[in-house]
């Protein structure tokens, strides 16, 4: 059986937990970089993209994750998991620099301009209840990129062949299409890694 | 369309913080240090408990310009403070942008009677509880997020374990109930009790629940996540200590990792004096902050 992984060093971990199990795969809090090697996808959850880049750089985190992605290895990112996968951050260095895109932190505004939403997103759901909590969105993507939803005329999820990225929180739901459609590009990654 | 203020985007933004720790702080260059160390979020204030504490009088919300210098000066959420029942101050917070208010009681209370009423509100509150009762009405009234109130500006890690003991154990009581006992123990608790009937359908809070007052080291916020917290409040723990830069990280990475003593041994090294702590005996009744609200 498959084994997703959650980044598990701040944020909304046990929410993802729960949404994978929901799906009927394995799911695993990543604490130490070990741990990489146990998993065939990584969720990086939302949570404060400052903290999580601070005890990723604590405990090596950085190259494993980069290491991680260049195998083949699927990683989606939620909202502080977005701002890590990206290439280019408004005003600020990137992180993991996994996607070809550039981001804009708080870019909705403040807590009080936070919103909930029915998003339509590509090859998933067309009606989707997505969160937003002080989130980024995406300002542009490079030509690999696939953009998979908009709110307001910002992308607010997008792909690039096995990473995905949202800047809302589908964990914050019981709605588990988003994870369902990860974990299928988990299930197809690990057959062409085999083969 | 979108909705704003809803309970799911209040509630989710705690959801966001857990793992983490939250500093006061007084000024633009504390904010920075809390920032670079890891902090989740700060709270601006006037003074910090202990200070607060030493000053004596009537505590209230911090002068609005201390507040936005920290906001200007950071990019994770700043929470603020306002007195418990103080709806003007709670607006005032809000039409500034602060992203949590803590209706906290360890400013003065404005109101010794009536919480404000959160739900009224587009940005989140958090508050303080030290039994089940408390923290289910708190949420009653609409707070997103509960912190176990402990004696705050002591640097005494005793009450905080108390509350946070006291929440668990009450919650694990609850879920082992049948429903008619559930009723007679909402009634003893003065808890609401479809709000009770949640808790033990889920076996926990349906918001996020940190530990503050008398957070000191490493191993004090080790200890609270090992009871059960979802994050914990630093107040005057790291900027009362020798070297708060480095109290600070340590604390931040004594969360994450509560459990990897080894790690935290590491980190408790050579850490300098921790904030002198206060003795619960040797406070008056009309000094204990946790008394101020039910």
């Amino acid at each position: 059986m498959n084994t997703i992984g959650v980044l598990a060093l701040q944020g909304a971990v046990r929410e993802h937990i729960r949404s994978i199990q929901d799906c009927g795969v394995y799911a695993i809090e990543i604490k130490h970089v070990e741990q990489l090697e146990e998993i065939d996808g990584i969720i990086l959850p939302g949570g404060e993209s400052t903290t999580m880049r601070r005890l990723i750089d604590s405990y090596g985190f950085l190259t494993a994750l980069q290491e991680f992605g260049k195998q083949g290895k699927p990683v989606f990112g939620t909202c502080a998991g977005l701002i890590l996968m990206a290439n280019e951050i408004d005003g600020e260095n990137a992180h993991l620099g996994l996607m070809d895109m550039k981001v804009a932190r708080n870019a909705f505004g403040r807590q009080v301009a936070s919103f909930e939403v029915d998003l339509e997103i590509n090859y998933v759901a067309e009606d989707f209840n997505a969160v937003f909590i002080r989130a980024p969105y995406i300002v542009e993507v490079g030509t690999d990129v696939e953009e998979l939803a908009t709110y307001d005329g910002r992308i607010v999820a997008a792909q690039q062949g096995h990473y995905l990225c949202t800047a809302f929180h589908p964990e914050l739901t019981d709605d588990n299409r988003i994870i369902e459609y990860f974990v299928e590009m988990v299930n197809k990654s690990k057959q062409s890694l085999a083969s | 369309m979108a909705n704003r203020g809803t309970e799911r985007v209040k509630r989710g933004m705690a959801e966001m913080q857990k793992g983490g720790v939250i500093m006061d702080v007084v000024n633009a260059e504390q904010a920075k240090v809390a920032e670079a160390a890891g902090a989740v979020a700060v709270m601006a204030l006037e003074r910090v408990p202990s200070d607060i504490r030493a000053a004596g009088g009537v505590a209230r919300m911090a002068d609005p310009t201390i507040t936005e210098e920290v906001m200007n000066a950071v990019s994770i959420p700043v929470m603020a403070k306002a007195r418990i029942g103080h709806i003007v101050e709670a607006r005032v917070l809000e039409a500034m942008g602060v992203d949590y208010i803590d209706e906290s009681e360890v400013l003065t209370p404005a109101d010794d009677v009536y919480h404000l009423n959160k739900s009224d509100y587009t940005v989140p509150f958090v508050c303080g509880c030290r039994n089940l009762g408390e923290a289910a009405r708190r949420i009653g009234e609409g707070a997103s997020m509960l912190r176990t109130k402990g004696e705050p500006g002591t640097g005494n890690i005793v009450e905080a374990v108390r509350h946070m003991r006291q929440v668990q154990s009450e919650i694990r009581k609850v879920t082992g109930m049948s429903r008619d006992e559930v009723m007679t123990y909402a009634k003893e608790i003065g808890a609401p009790f479809e709000l009770l009937l949640q808790i033990r359908e889920e076996g926990r809070l349906p918001v996020v629940n940190f530990a503050a007052g008398g957070i000191a080291t490493p191993s004090d916020a080790a200890l609270m996540m090992e009871l059960g917290a979802d994050g914990v409040f630093v107040g005057s723990g790291i900027f009362k200590s020798d070297n708060p830069e480095k109290f600070a990280k340590s604390i931040v990475e004594a969360t994450t990792h509560y459990t990897d003593y080894k790690l935290i041994a590491e980190l408790s090294k050579d850490l300098g004096t921790a904030m002198k702590g206060l003795e619960m005996s040797t406070l008056a009744a009309s000094d204990r902050m946790q008394d101020r609200s039910e």
